[in-house]
């Protein structure tokens, strides 16, 4: 299908953009370059993948090439030649008329690329009125075109619909209409999957391949999930700190990484291979759910009917004490309410929740409150989860103190509980806008251990993290788990994850409870169809298979 | 210097009225100093023109009473006023829309009501009513001020909390067992701090206004002289005597615009994302 570009004889081929010894300086930061001596090529028809964690420069790079960067921001040398021509030195009125027109962009968060007063046909039509081209009965045809390009269905009714009813994908498949409304020969996407669902994800990344290999465009590709290069790329460069570490072949990057970052990096994506654990699991269930039933009820007005939106509807499962279970879903499925029902953030409408011998459901919040030391939770934003106006030593005391505990004694626990999760004493006293995201789902984890509960619910609690980031993360929870015999409620989109850390997982789908059981039979025999459609979008499976036997040995 | 010092004083608005405001405030606490005699009292010849007598520099009106005592123990008058009067309706607007925004439901609807019901009534006629009906007295024209200025922190107020309840520090707080009302007053209450701020540093100007046209209809306390019994006093004057009623009108603006800047300056302070007017 694709023409794989030859790099050997690249040489009398000139590049679709050759970007060489690009340098942006980062006054204030922490390191002296934003990037630093970046050179790569991208040909025509050809998809790199540029891999890195947050803050490696990669946005940057991107940024520098749409001359989109913010302006305490100027390259300070190199040069970005797009077609033969120096982008660094083109006025913004030069780079205009080729932002768009020669170079697509599709952005990590589909709902803020788009513009939400304005319907989409409009939007997309715009973009070709922006730069002129297909006047007249042409322009509306060709948004239809786009439409059907990117498979969103019917597109004679879904043009005059408004961003908001679109989900997700949809979105961004809308914006990937608009990036290639004008048949860029380069288009740049950042983080386009990161938002999204793991059945969404493996859809349009697929989209982006097909529209591809059929336009011969040249796609630089921004990712921090080695799962998703390997089913996307075919050349890989890895940015570490502002400098490129690593470029080569897709599958010798993948298949024998170089650089020690590489190999840190890949050596950090999850298997998606149920690992068995020697766990000692007790026979009696701590927590027993029983047709858990949550509806969300919209209030209706006068003019306005009532919308009961079924939630979870009739899910029963059971987690023993030191056992680890995962409720996977995409978003949407319900996964996220039945966390909040089993703290009692909200209100259920029937069932049970059985914790510890005591149904819990029925009690007030003032009669649950001396219980809820035994069950806690881990959030899934590490930055909206932290008071930003408390230290860390108050976050970690406040659980403790409104238990009775005195708050010197509180303190110095907190001091062994930071310990536990790697984190210096010396965080006692700082705020948590001076850590890492990482860092902050750390403080998090402590907070949660500092009640000593039998139970911990985490909801999402490494999806913001970076995959490195991400796998530090879940070793900890993994290594505390076992320690402590704590029982872990693990609520996750991306079955990999789910797959590290539990013995047994539950399938969400829609509200419902569509496949329970242990792990390895869950993700190795599944007898659902949704759930082997889960199994199929993990990014990265052919390449996952390939490095099984290398990273079990 | 914090960063919220720092962006504060490259205000040159904020740092001017900043100034303006110490200025009063120093004339005022030094006015017993300055003025050892009472404001009410005949000092010299009536009408004497300002900038014409040394002893006198403010001039005197048809009473032969001193206009610079009169604005000097008239700063004492607005500013406490302005302050306490403030502070109260700060406190009840806390309290209630506290409440409204953590609770919701049936509170929340109660309060909202009242609230609202509260809102229909013009503010200065209220005021006038309850000065009227609780005959004029300091007491009664901080409560009256008071009664009429909480309505509007305590919808600020229930926003706040309203947004704040949903964020996960919030849930935190409740799974980790905390009392609702130590979390509505330790972890949603100071991230609700800067709005709240700017609003009572605005409504401090807003009280002077009120307490002046109170006393300038004649519903101010009898026993302390204030910039708007001032203007009341001399309008009928105002042919003749014109700097009578100018004099304490400009302490009037000057206070006020100079607490409204320095209103303007917390608000770019305090808030992050317009932070980019003082800044590059």
């Amino acid at each position: 299908m694709r023409t794989m570009p030859d790099h050997s004889t690249s040489a009398d081929v000139a590049p679709l953009l050759r970007v060489r010894d690009l340098t942006v300086p980062l006054p204030g930061g922490e390191r002296p370059y934003a990037v630093r001596d970046v050179s790569f090529d991208i040909a025509r028809g050809e998809i790199l993948c540029i891999v890195g964690e947050s803050g490696s420069g990669k946005s940057i790079s991107a940024g520098a090439i749409m001359g989109l960067l913010p302006h305490h921001l100027t390259p300070e040398r190199g040069e970005i030649l797009f077609d033969g021509v120096d982008l660094l030195r083109l006025s913004e009125t030069e780079m205009l008329a080729r932002r768009g027109r020669q170079i697509g962009m599709i952005f990590q968060e589909p709902m803020s690329a788009l513009n939400p007063t304005m319907r989409i046909g409009d939007q997309i039509a715009e973009v070709m009125a922006v730069h002129g081209t297909h006047p007249g009965p042409a322009r509306r045809k060709r948004v239809l075109d786009l439409l059907d390009l990117v498979g969103l269905p019917d597109p004679a009714t879904l043009q005059h619909v408004y961003p908001f009813r679109l989900s997700g994908g949809q979105r961004q498949r809308v914006v990937i209409a608009m990036a290639l409304a004008l048949e860029p020969a380069l288009l740049i996407a950042d983080e386009p999957t990161t938002a999204l669902d793991v059945t969404t994800q493996a859809q349009i990344l697929a989209l982006i391949k097909r529209i591809q290999a059929r336009m011969g465009m040249g796609v630089m590709f921004i990712t921090h999930d080695f799962g998703v290069v390997a089913d996307i790329a075919d050349r890989i460069a890895v940015m570490e700190k502002g400098v490129l570490v690593e470029q080569g072949r897709a599958t010798e990057v993948l298949d024998s990484p170089r650089h020690p970052y590489t190999r840190h990096l890949i050596a950090a994506v999850p298997t998606g291979r149920a690992v068995p654990r020697g766990v000692t699991v007790e026979d009696a269930p701590l927590l027993a759910v029983r047709n858990l039933i949550k509806t969300y009820t919209t209030s209706g007005g006068p003019f306005r009917p009532k919308r009961v939106v079924p939630a979870v509807c009739d899910v029963s499962f059971e987690v023993r004490r030191g056992e680890a279970l995962g409720i996977v879903g995409e978003s949407g499925s319900g996964k996220s309410t039945i966390g909040k029902c089993l703290l009692k953030l909200q209100g259920i409408d029937g069932g049970e929740i059985v914790f510890d011998g005591q149904d819990i459901a029925p009690l007030s919040q003032a009669a649950f409150r001396p219980q809820r030391r035994r069950l806690q939770m881990i959030f899934q934003d590490p930055f909206a989860s932290l008071n930003p106006r408390q230290t860390v030593g108050r976050i970690l005391t406040d659980g403790p103190v409104a238990g009775g505990e005195a708050r010197a004694e509180a303190m110095a626990r907190a001091r062994t509980l930071l310990d536990l999760v790697g984190l210096p004493a010396s965080a006692l006293e700082r705020y948590p806008h001076e850590f890492s995201g990482g860092q902050r789902q750390r403080v998090g984890i402590a907070r949660a251990l500092a009640l000593q509960p039998d139970l911990i619910v985490a909801d999402e609690s490494v999806s913001a993290l970076d995959v490195s980031v991400q796998a530090q993360v879940l070793a900890l929870l993994k290594d505390l788990q076992k320690r402590l015999g704590v029982a872990l409620v693990f609520i996750t989109h991306d079955l990999r994850v789910a797959a590290e850390v539990c013995q047994r997982i539950a399938v969400m789908h829609r509200g419902c409870l569509v496949e329970y059981g242990p792990s390895a039979e869950v993700l190795g025999a599944s007898r659902e169809d949704y759930t082997r459609r889960l199994i199929e979008a993990m990014p990265g499976r052919a390449w996952d298979a390939r490095r099984q036997p290398a990273s079990a040995a | 210097m914090s960063g919220f010092a720092r962006r504060f004083l490259r205000n040159t608005g904020a740092v001017a009225g900043l100034m303006i405001l110490a200025a009063i405030l120093v004339v005022a606490l030094a006015a017993p100093l300055l003025f050892p005699d009472s404001p009410w009292m005949m000092v010299a010849d009536p009408l004497i023109l300002p900038f014409q007598d040394g002893q006198y520099p403010f001039g005197t009106d048809m009473l032969g009473r001193d206009i610079g005592a009169g604005l000097a123990y008239g700063a004492r008058v607005s500013l406490m006023i302005g302050a306490v009067s403030t502070a109260v309706a700060v406190l009840a607007g806390i309290a209630i829309g506290a409440a409204a925004g953590y609770h919701g439901g049936w509170v929340d609807d109660l309060l909202m009501r009242v609230t609202e019901f509260f809102q229909t009534i013009p503010q200065l006629a209220m005021a006038v009513v309850l000065v009227a009906i609780l005959t004029p007295s300091i007491g009664s024209i901080v409560a009256a001020i008071a009664i009429v200025s909480w309505p509007p922190v305590a919808r600020l107020v229930r926003g706040e909390f309203l947004t704040l309840r949903e964020r996960e520090f919030v849930q935190a707080a409740v799974v980790i067992g905390q009392h609702p009302g130590r979390i509505m007053l330790t972890q949603i209450l100071p991230n609700a701090m800067s709005p709240i701020i700017i609003t009572a540093s605005l409504m401090v100007a807003t009280a002077i206004l009120t307490e002046s046209a109170l006393s300038f209809l004649g519903l101010g306390d009898r026993n302390m002289m204030s910039w708007g019994f001032m203007i009341g006093a001399s309008r009928t004057m105002l042919r003749e005597a014109p700097w009578m009623s100018l004099m304490p009108g400009v302490a009037i603006l000057l206070t006020v615009l100079a607490i409204n800047l320095i209103g303007e300056g917390l608000n770019d302070a305090l808030n992050p994302q317009l932070r980019h007017r003082g800044e590059d």
